[in-house]
């Protein structure tokens, strides 16, 4: 019984490629859509799909959203990049952190609407080219600074801007700007030696010195 | 989320235009909302307490002087789309008037003050959960006249100045406790033009309506804030006392601003959080310390006056003691600060 799901995902695929492989066949039909039926960037009936741009991890993707869907609803339901979590959807919790330019912020109370033309990089985008991860990625990895991971990809990119924020000089510096993340499974003192790690790694890497 | 429609404004004029273009008694509830960081609106939204039928994105206002801050030596211009973590890091803030980046600093997440706006975060709601859960049916501000769960219910985190017999929700923000200590001025533009009006009038006891928040009618847009300093102001401190040491609400706080001269109290700003229906200038403790000396004797008289007209609950009457301790450590801590 193969539904086009199923070939879209594509038999003994692996997770992974699966969620890329989901990532351009939902954006290519979302494209259609914004082509054809919303020309208005605003209609005025809100329940017709507003065509937008938006800019994610250095690509831009034209999609047609129900005005009321979040930047993190975007992400994970439209664009396939389910790095980024829902894990309360009220701003509590910090599992849904990405980049907005170089700032973190919580895509589940920001709408996608109004992030139109500004740059969204979420953690699918940390990483080089070649797979090279991130000094984050690897100290997280490094430090096992997670158990279940679900809130990991949140704690990465917050961690990421807490380093470029001069936020991490010590331990107290860090819980402090780390506190919008929360851990269930309590990785919290290997979340904060990851990102001891992963400051130095940025710092060696941007001056080719470690202070 | 109920469906709205989703606008952006690229002028003042224009966000006003779109915002006063209904009637009503209430900013708050107006059926046009601005959208500036959106950490209350669209969590409210979700949560139904807010429908809006029209969403106004001012955030493009930001390029203008509604993102500046201004800084002389004599005041401060905070305008309304400044973000609260970069008020928070400007350095002459943090060195003239500290209080100002540490309410604002001791508040919410890095993630949410890298959102939040300084007008929306005056304008932030209750965190009372018989408002913010719409399964409970009484909730005056919420659907006036329908009564207050809270009254009969876990009170533990409400009000004990400024209540009334309709409602008990505690203010939850912090920031404004520093602007109403400071006697800071709110610029406001409405239909009729910009206006300035002090910061102690913006906000509304609840009395029989606490539906009604503020003083500002539907569509006013509030612009700035400005704020005198003086030299003294150097001597000032926010000091939030809370269920866990970061990312929490207030169950007390107090922003203090002292100028000791000669042993003595010459000027004294308190603003108390936490405890109260609205951001909280306590007058009655600024009087009480106003030519005194500043030791025990004078900071528990001045602690108790305070709290004197405190109205207390089921499971919250702690919040006095620990109000009126929060009051005098923050008194304490600014007298021996190095300046």
């Amino acid at each position: 019984m193969a539904s086009s799901d199923d070939r879209a995902s594509g038999a003994g695929s692996s997770r992974r490629e699966f969620l890329l492989v989901g990532a351009s066949t939902v954006a290519a039909p979302a494209l259609a859509r914004a082509a054809t039926e919303t020309p208005r960037a605003a209609p005025r009936d809100p329940r017709m799909p507003a065509a937008m741009t938006l800019n994610v991890n250095g690509h831009d993707h034209r999609v047609a959203l129900d005005i009321r869907t979040t930047l993190l609803d975007a992400l994970r339901e439209h664009l396939g990049l389910t790095g980024a979590k829902k894990g309360c959807d009220h701003g509590q919790c910090g599992a849904c952190t990405v980049l907005l330019g170089e700032r973190r912020v919580l895509s589940c109370l920001t709408l996608a609407a109004s992030v139109q033309g500004r740059p969204v990089t979420t953690i699918e985008g940390l990483a080089k080219p070649d797979g090279t991860l991130h000094p984050v990625q690897q100290a997280f990895v490094d430090q096992d600074a997670f158990q279940c991971g679900y809130c990991t990809p949140g704690q990465i990119i917050s961690a990421v801007a807490c380093i470029k924020e001069g936020h991490a000089e010590n331990d107290a510096d860090i819980r402090e700007y780390m506190s919008g993340n929360l851990c269930r499974c309590a990785a919290y003192p290997n979340i904060v030696a990851a990102i001891k790690q992963a400051k130095r790694a940025m710092a060696i890497a941007a001056t080719g010195s470690g202070r | 989320m109920q469906p709205f429609i989703f606008e952006r404004a690229d002028t003042p004029a224009a966000a006003v235009r779109a915002g006063t273009s209904t009637r009503g008694p209430s900013a708050v509830a107006g059926p046009i909302q601005y959208l500036a960081g959106g950490t209350t609106l669209l969590d409210l939204m979700k949560l139904d307490v807010m429908r809006p039928q029209t969403v106004v994105d001012i955030n493009a206002l930001g390029d203008g002087p509604l993102g500046r801050i201004e800084a002389t030596s004599t005041g401060l211009r905070l305008g309304a789309l400044v973000r609260m973590a970069d008020a928070a890091e400007h350095p002459a803030i943090r060195s003239d008037c500290p209080m100002i980046a540490q309410s604002l600093a001791l508040a919410a997440s890095q993630q949410i003050r890298n959102m939040a706006s300084l007008g929306g975060n005056v304008l932030q709601r209750t965190r009372c959960t018989y408002f913010r859960d719409v399964t409970y049916q009484a909730c005056n501000k919420r659907v006036p006249g329908s009564g207050c769960a809270a009254m009969d219910g876990f009170n533990r985190d409400h009000a004990v100045l400024g209540t009334s017999d309709s409602c008990i929700a505690t203010y939850p923000g912090d920031f404004a406790q520093a602007m109403i200590a400071l006697d800071a001025r709110v610029e406001v533009i409405g239909s009729g033009g910009t206006r300035t009006i002090p910061f102690a009038t913006l906000h509304r006891r609840p009395g029989e309506t606490p539906d009604v928040e503020t003083s500002l009618r539907p569509g006013d847009m509030i612009a700035g804030f400005r704020v005198a300093l003086a030299p003294w102001m150097r001597r000032s401190l926010y000091l939030k006392v809370r269920d866990r040491v970061s990312y929490e609400f207030a169950l007390a706080s107090a922003a203090v601003a002292l100028d000791v001269k000669d042993g003595q109290v010459a000027d004294v700003r308190i603003a108390l959080g936490g405890v109260a229906t609205v951001p909280w200038r306590a007058n009655e403790a600024e009087d009480a310390l106003r030519g005194q000396a500043l030791d025990d004797r004078t900071m528990e008289g001045a602690a108790q006056s305070a709290f004197a007209t405190a109205r207390t609950q089921a499971h919250n009457a702690y919040k006095v003691a620990l109000g009126q301790r929060t009051l005098i450590r923050a008194l304490r801590e600014a007298a021996a600060m190095q300046i």
